[in-house]
């Protein structure tokens, strides 16, 4: 049996059709944005980006939450697994992520307690097994992933767990959104909204900074039809000069979004200023944990101090996250660096850019 | 980290559902969700459903599409779905 809601956004005929339509509606050049790093792997898998005009070319945004992550960041992950008796639990992109000297991965070969999770709960689960052991879960991840590990915070005050910690380094969408297009040589004539950041903030979270800067916005999905369809009312808003902040993902995105997920986000996290990979500091962009819930804060209980995070020699995934370069442009694609041996967080995560050039676009 | 693909829920027990994706089942926390219910559609992140399929405009997007898709062969119908 078909898969519902699937299938049909996969039906090939229809993808031909509208990418005649995108071919016939596209004159001028232009740039469009995809911001989530899902939709990035979603249009290599599908082999959008060769089947597009050669008009339109498609930059991959900062909405892959590893390569996001900060260097010292990163590197405060790696000295807090080498705290005594702290079990890590992070999901799996974060471990091979190299720090100014070491990483996650070499961490664990050299004995350190560091388990990969599938959910907050199963992080519940370690912490509650482990009663003389810290467990701290590495709080990577945007919209989506943010509300998840709040319920794990109340989850754990529920069940007076005194051993269960987070460090958040979250970050959120929309002010990143301002902040690419206040920077200079950063060009974008549209993007390509994430699907499930939208799920959770609405498209009413969108609103402000499509006032302030009049950018065509589609919300898109992450079935081929799903992107393509978006990619077209991108293209034809561009072509007639009239942007619109367009949600074309309803069967699961709403204007409100998810009201409960919000309210659980904002009771456990309050924003907070924070540095992006590749961007630099952006105003109200983290969520850190409220005072409430401080016994649950690693960054308290820990008070860890990086000394001074350098990012890889040569790595040029900060211009590559705000779509100044594509990754054959860094000297070191493919040479030095591979999903084998990854020098940045771009070459890691299964959701960055140079994994995906990689994997999908081999020169 | 998105798990994209529309998962069904076939039992719910405390909070915690078991959801079917393509015949493979797992567990989901429901704790982000309003009124969850067996039969719901859902779309799953790290563990949680994040929200509920919506029946009615999944069906009109797919009218959508395909009217987007017949408006070349001279269907002059706008077919696209915006807010
Ligand atoms: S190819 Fe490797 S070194 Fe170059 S930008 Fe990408 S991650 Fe960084």
């Amino acid at each position: 049996m078909a898969i519902k809601h699937l299938e049909e956004y996969r039906d090939p005929q229809i993808a031909q059709k509208i990418i005649k339509r995108i071919k016939a509606a596209s004159l001028k050049q232009i740039r469009l944005m995809e911001v989530c790093g899902t939709h990035t792997m979603s249009i290599f898998k599908s082999g959008i980006r060769q089947l597009l005009p050669e008009t339109i070319s498609l930059l991959s945004g900062p909405g892959c939450p590893v390569c996001v992550t900060a260097q010292n960041e990163i590197d405060a992950f790696i000295a807090l697994s080498r705290v005594e008796d702290v079990i890590i639990t992070t999901f799996g992109d974060l471990i091979k992520v190299p720090g100014t000297d070491s990483s996650l991965q070499t961490e664990r070969a050299g004995g350190r307690d560091i388990r990969i999770v599938y959910s907050t709960f199963d992080a519940l689960e370690i912490a509650k097994k482990n009663p003389k052991k810290n467990v701290v879960f590495l709080g990577v991840g945007f919209e989506t992933t943010a509300p998840t590990i709040a319920a794990s915070i109340l989850a754990a005050k529920e069940m007076n767990l005194g051993n269960y910690f987070v460090i958040s380094t979250h970050k959120l969408v929309p002010p990143a959104l301002v902040a690419l297009m206040a920077t200079r040589e950063v060009n974008i004539d549209g993007f390509l909204l994430p699907g499930h950041v939208s799920v959770v903030i609405g498209t009413k979270a969108y609103q402000p900074f499509f006032k302030q800067y009049q950018s065509p916005c589609a919300i898109a999905g992450f079935e081929p039809l799903d992107i393509l369809q978006a990619i077209l009312i991108l293209v034809e808003q561009i072509e007639t000069g009239a942007p619109q902040l367009t949600n074309s993902y309803r069967r699961a995105v709403t204007f409100e979004g998810n009201v409960k997920a919000q309210k659980i986000m904002q009771d456990v996290f309050e924003t907070v200023d924070v540095k992006w990979r590749g961007i630099g500091t952006i105003p109200e962009s983290g969520l850190k944990i409220r005072k409430e819930f401080a016994a649950f804060d690693a960054q308290k209980e820990f008070a860890i101090i990086v000394s001074e995070s350098k990012e890889p020699k040569g790595c040029v995934c900060g211009e590559i996250l705000t779509g100044i370069k594509n990754p054959t442009e860094c000297p070191l694609y493919q040479k030095a660096c591979t999903p084998m041996n990854p020098v940045g967080p771009c070459m890691v995560s299964s959701e960055g850019t140079c994994a995906a050039y990689y994997r999908y676009y081999s020169i | 980290m998105c798990l994209a693909i529309p998962s069904k829920i076939i039992k719910i027990k405390d909070n915690m559902a078991t959801i079917d994706v393509d015949g493979v089942q797992r567990e989901a926390s429901l704790l982000l969700l309003e009124n969850p219910k067996v039969g719901d559609y859902v779309i799953v992140h790290a563990g949680f459903a994040i929200n509920k399929i919506n029946e009615e405009h999944a069906l009109e997007s797919l009218k959508l599409l395909r009217e987007a898709a017949a408006v070349i062969f001279g269907d002059q119908k706008e077919g696209i779905d915006s807010d």
